[in-house]
């Protein structure tokens, strides 16, 4: 498979008060021609900040230090983030944000929306050209074009969030940066967000998303590969099926086994949380990030920080990994 | 077994005219006591408006709640509450942010006459049943905490006062996978401790699978199937539940 888009040790941090909170250390990561990534792991693990490099949002008072993305080909500095091509946004990596409630003006209608974004990269669109596209759009997609006419506050939420994935993904862009999207409604809905999903890639609509979500069995149904990200690094990057079936890093293996789902095995036993919490990226432990949390913690993870353990499309940056292969 | 909750034909709807909107439709369920019973349905199905009644935080239109055989609309709010208490689903939101976690606990004691000693026994012991040290916690401000703590100390306040039935508005919805057992754990184990019933709003099959005895399936309003848990999710009949479980993303 061709890569499509990857990006290289990312470093990205807060700054505020003179103090810095590194959220990414080190992440590098690859994107396939039609692949859906996800990007799974706790609160504050830093999934949302990689979110926002890769959309081309960091913002102060998130700084991207280090860093370089290649997008189909054309290498990109990622620090210079002013610097990147405005087409880039929107046209060729678009997001799609947690709360379509809070992405969508109140005041305003839906077509009124679709009219901004649109005329952010053709500045000469017409009003009605822009209703038009939109109305294909949705119509394509088997959801109602009347929906431009109408106020947010007359969607319901699912409605709300298929139609700002809809908005978001009008100029084709070819990755998708999906951060959360469904994690604010009920199964039902999240299942018609995700089959929407699904459509715009059969479509070829867009081409990748990168899938960012603290639920497991979710990403399962949609991502070909899951990385798992802890305190502010990846640990560990698989295919879907070996990240549910055969975790190899203890904080995934903690993860998947903390998932409640109505399946027999999971009324038979006391299923356990992983305990303690995450720590404080002002100040993070020593060797590995997630030794004090860990069940099978050794003395070398007290020390010295796991290098990952595979290649760039697998690994598990583990220090159990190295004893099996000693 | 007598019940400790009744609740008969119980309706409540908004609005009047041509904008009237049933929430809750002619709902009828029992909970015997140390029972976990999970109300699951999807975002508008009337479950958190249901909790709210039998919360008392909301009148009913219509219908009859009964309260260890006694009518609930004879019992003053007050004597209501020392017996049953609450947890809602946002710890962000619940708190007062200028109200120490002392200040919050000492509030809710307010409703059971004790002396001093006895008061600060009740906040240690239950602060200790959440897995929160009390020499820590006790002085800190809401912003202080993380949302599994804060959640934490909403149970622990909730705990303090021995109610004989809590009723749980999504818990969890707002915590992390993991910490999300640990709060469903520790309801497993007041209930194990104390006896308590619980009343487990949610939309998480998952959740109340593993967590309750009992489920209660609301839709639009209407209560369309119950039955045990397993029965449920084994062999629902109601096409709604059929759907809703259809629906829930499946691990394996």
């Amino acid at each position: 498979m061709a890569s499509l888009l990857s990006v290289s040790h990312v470093h990205a941090a807060y700054k505020a008060g003179g103090r810095e909170i590194k959220a990414v250390e080190d992440v590098s990561l690859e994107l396939a021609e039609g692949e859906v990534l996800g990007l799974a792991g706790e609160s504050g693990c830093g999934k949302s900040t990689l979110a926002a490099v890769l959309a081309l949002a960091a913002r102060p008072p998130l700084y991207v230090k280090e860093g370089r993305m290649t997008l189909e080909g054309q290498p990109y500095d990622l620090r210079k983030n002013k610097n990147l091509p405005r087409e880039l946004r929107g046209q060729l990596i678009s997001v799609l944000p947690q709360g379509a409630l809070n992405s969508l003006n109140p005041t305003a209608k839906v077509k009124d929306f679709a009219f901004t974004v649109l005329r952010a990269h053709r500045p000469n669109i017409k009003r009605s050209e822009a209703d038009d596209l939109a109305r294909e759009r949705l119509e394509k997609l088997g959801l109602p074009g009347r929906v431009l006419e109408n106020y947010p506050h007359q969607l319901s939420g699912g409605m709300k969030q298929r139609v700002v994935t809809v908005i978001s993904t009008l100029l084709n862009p070819k990755v998708l940066i999906a951060d959360e999207p469904t994690s604010a409604l009920d199964v039902s809905s999240q299942r018609s967000v995700v089959a929407l999903l699904e459509q715009l890639l059969e479509e070829k609509v867009i081409s990748s998303i990168v899938f960012i979500a603290h639920d497991i069995p979710l990403l399962r149904n949609i991502t070909d590969r899951i990385a798992i990200m802890y305190a502010g690094k990846m640990v560990e990057l698989a295919d879907t099926e070996t990240i549910v079936n055969n975790p190899q890093h203890p904080y995934t293996k903690a993860l998947i086994s903390s998932i409640l789902v109505p399946e027999p095995y999971v009324r038979q036993k006391r299923i356990e949380g992983i305990a303690g919490s995450p720590p404080d990226l002002r100040n993070p432990p020593k060797g590995c990030r997630f030794h004090p949390r860990c069940q099978q913690v050794m003395e070398t993870c007290k020390e010295k920080e796991p290098p990952r353990f595979g290649d760039t499309r697998q690994f598990s940056a583990c220090w159990l990994k190295e004893e099996v292969r000693a | 077994m007598s019940q400790l909750l009744e609740v008969s034909d119980l309706n409540r709807h908004f609005g009047s005219g041509k904008y009237q909107v049933s929430a809750v439709k002619d709902v009828s369920f029992k909970l015997n006591p140390g029972e976990i019973v999970a109300v699951v349905g999807e975002s508008g199905s009337g479950k958190s408006t249901l909790a709210r009644i039998v919360l008392r935080l909301l009148a009913p239109s219509s219908g009859n709640i009964s309260f260890m055989g006694q009518d609930v609309a004879s019992l003053s709010t007050t004597d209501y509450w020392r017996q049953v208490q609450a947890v809602f689903q946002d710890p962000y939101a619940a708190f007062n942010q200028f109200y120490s976690v002392k200040q919050v606990l000492q509030k809710a004691l307010g409703l059971k006459k004790l002396n001093t000693q006895e008061r600060r026994e009740r906040m240690e012991n239950s602060l200790n049943a959440v897995g929160l040290a009390p020499a820590t916690v006790l002085g800190k401000y809401p912003h202080q905490l993380s949302g599994g703590q804060r959640q934490r100390v909403m149970m622990a306040r909730a705990l303090m006062l021995r109610p004989k039935l809590l009723i749980a508005d999504e818990p969890t919805s707002a915590l992390d996978a993991s910490l999300r057992v640990s709060i469903l754990n520790l309801l497993k184990d007041i209930r194990q401790e104390y006896g308590m019933s619980i009343l487990f709003i949610t939309h998480d099959i998952g959740q109340a699978y593993y967590l309750c005895d009992r489920m209660l399936v609301m839709y639009q309003g209407e209560m369309v199937e119950q039955g045990s848990v397993e029965e449920i999710v084994r062999q629902s009949q109601h096409p709604y539940t059929q759907r809703l479980l259809a629906d829930v993303p499946k691990l394996h």
